[in-house]
Formats: C-alpha cells, structure tokens, sequence
C-alpha cells in the first residue's frame, strides 16, 4: 500500500488548485487561548479550518474526536481539513498549553 | 511541572517503544549498539532540525506539507519494516535452528534487520521533533516558572525510555526459538499501526477521502488519552475514534505482511528440512 504514496503524493499536488470550493473557518490562537473557542459548522461537509498562530511559541492542535494533529509554528498560519462529520461537539486542544488551549467545534 | 512529565512522556511513549522493540530484535546484529545509537542521535538531530523549519515544512505543498512529511516517513518506515519481516520469514527457520550453519544468511539478515535500525531514526525523528518543538515553548515562554517545568520535561523523557527499556528488558526473555516469531508479530503489528497513521496524515491532507468518520468510537470504554490506550496506540495502532480509510491502511498492510510472511515461511521451512536431509 504505500508504494503508492508517491503516487497519492503527485494526485495530491496536481489537485491542489481544485480546493477552494470548501467552507472555510478561521480559528486565532493568542495568549495560548483559542479564539473563538466555539465554532459552529455545517454537517456532512469538508470544511477548511485556517488557524492563525499569534503567540511566539509553537501549538499543536490536536483533537481526537476529528482525528487531528498538527503543529502550528510560532507567528504562523495553518490549514487543516476536517470533516464530512455528522452533528455532534468535537473537542480540540492545543496541546502544548492544555490548561488553556480548549475549544469545540459543534456540527448542526 | 507534573503536565509537563506528562506531556512530553506521552510524546516520546511511541519513539521509546518502538526503539525497544526493534533493539530487541536486531539483538544478535554486530555491533548493534553502535547502530541503535547512531540511529538515536540521527534521529535526535533530525528531530532538531525538523523543529526549526517546522514553518517551512508547513508551507510547503499548499501548507500540507507537515502532513506529507509525516505521512512519508511513516510509509518508508512501513517499507522497512516490511521487508525485514518478509527476509526473517524465509530465513528465520533456519536461523532460529542452527545460527552458525548457514553464515552468508545470517550476514544477510543482518543487513535485513540493520534496516531497523533506519526505522530507529525515523521513529525518533518524527516522535522527537514534536518533544523537541514543546520544551522550546516551555523554555521560551515569558517569565520564571520554566525550570521546574524543564524538570518535568527530563521527567517525561526518562519514564519514556523507562517503559521503552522495559519492554526491551521483557522481550529478550523469550526463549530464542520463539524469539524471532515474536518480534516479526510486533513488527507486524506496528507497521500496521504506521500505514494507518500515514493514512489519517493523508486524510488531513485532504489526499485521501476519510471514507467513515469515525469508523468507530470507542473513546468511552478505552480513551486513547489512557495509559492502556497509548500503550496499545503504540503496539497496534490502536485508536478510539479511526476514520475507515484508517482501518483499510491497517487491515491491507497486515494482510499483505502475514500473508507474505506464511508464503515464504512454508517455502524456508521445506528448503531447511531438504537441506538437513542432503
């Protein structure tokens, strides 16, 4: 199976262009907090999350509920897909500063 | 300090039980422990640099280029690991039994196995960087407060290592007729528990589609956060709330692994038995 990776890798990057149809959502992160630390989007759907990183220092923003990880270097921005999901609240933290990087994503 | 411990122990858990088993395996390799190190401290640097252009990585492939760059190593190691268990099924009947009789074989399987020691690297690496990229936060976050949370990090790595050699110290107490079949099980099973980690990177990606999300949820009787959750998280892949594609990495990868490894068993262990009856 993962010799066919490079293939998966190329599909990908020839698809790129095709993503912008998705609903997008943006997500700050600042002071280890998230903000808004509640989203709400559309279920059965892809949905591009887009999470700005102001803080100095790294985050990973992880969730197991979506099936999520992902490291957001410092006075950065990153995108992660989710879904199609069904209705439901999905937790997510960032995992470096726990205590205080919480959120939820409810889908309706 | 004690979130800290935890953090960074769940962080290095996978790397440490990997490294435990695979130096397990590769026991009887010369000068093994030349490579297990090498393999740590590459791995080491690696992490090092993987953190400091965790950015740039980013940025890459449309900013899917972190979930790409896991995803690939997750899949070489799943070749290696692979292959290391095709080669000891069609010599490892004939190792278990008599080492000393079949010499170009065992400098063979050598290099098979040395092959786990790449995985070492990568598994390190990859494990490593995300430690590496935490403690940089703690070190460089404002204000005091940042030694004990330090101290709390080494905490994290040393139980880490502690359950990692552990699992090394147990494994090597199985009798060696048994041994190779063992390790090839846990080989077997963690390279199962990469494809489907490798896959979940893909679906992130937006690569893959996620087919059924999840699969499953078993969060509530063994969350994956849970110290038998992790545990098994790192041994088989085990995860609470799998997307399907997950699950067709996993069972594709453990099918094509065992039933490669029986084929070429049954063909090594008729050679063996031909040619002590010659």
């Amino acid at each position: 199976m993962s010799r066919l990776l490079p293939l998966a890798l190329l599909l990908f990057v020839a698809s790129t262009g095709a993503l912008a149809a998705d609903d997008e959502f943006k997500l700050v992160i600042e002071s280890h907090k998230f903000d808004p630390a509640e989203i709400t989007v559309p279920a059965g759907k892809k949905i591009k999350l887009i999470i700005e990183n102001r803080d100095a220092t790294p985050e990973e923003f992880e969730s197991h509920a979506l099936n999520r990880e992902k490291v957001i270097a410092g006075k950065s921005t990153a995108t992660i897909f989710i879904g199609p999901l069904k209705p439901g609240r999905y937790p997510f933290v960032g995992e470096y500063n726990e205590a205080t990087a919480k959120g939820t994503i409810v889908v309706n | 300090m004690f979130a800290t411990a935890v953090i960074v122990f769940r962080e290095i858990l996978e790397a440490a039980l990997i490294v435990g088993i695979l130096a397990a395996a590769t026991r009887d390799v010369p000068g093994r422990n030349r490579w297990l190190g090498a393999g740590i401290l590459a791995g080491l640097s690696g992490a090092g640099i993987v953190a400091l252009c965790t950015g740039r990585i980013a940025e890459l492939a449309s900013g899917m280029g972190q979930e790409l760059f896991n995803a690939a190593i997750l899949g070489l190691a799943v070749v290696m690991l692979a292959w290391h268990n095709l080669w000891m099924s069609s010599h490892g009947a004939a190792l278990a039994k008599d080492a000393r009789s079949v010499g170009n074989a065992i400098r063979d399987g050598r290099r098979a196995r040395s092959v786990l020691l790449i995985v070492v690297g990568l598994a390190v690496l990859r494990e490593g960087s995300e430690t590496v990229l935490f403690l940089y936060g703690i070190a460089a976050s404002e204000g005091g407060g940042s030694l004990p949370m330090l101290a709390g990090g080494l905490a994290g790595i040393a139980g880490g290592v502690a359950v990692g050699w552990l699992l090394y110290a147990g494994l090597l107490r199985i009798p060696l007729r048994w041994f190779f079949t063992a390790t090839s099980i846990l080989v077997l099973f963690l390279a199962a528990g990469m494809a489907s980690q490798a896959a979940r990177f893909l679906i992130q990606a937006d690569v893959l589609p996620s087919l059924a999300t999840p699969l499953w949820d078993s969060s509530g009787w063994l969350p994956q956060t849970s110290v038998a959750g992790s545990l098994l998280h790192s041994l088989i892949g085990y995860e609470a709330q799998p997307s399907g594609m997950q699950i067709v990495f996993y069972v594709l990868v453990l099918v094509v692994i065992a039933t490669g490894m029986k084929w070429l068993n049954k063909g090594s262990a008729s050679a063996s038995r031909s040619g002590t009856a010659a």
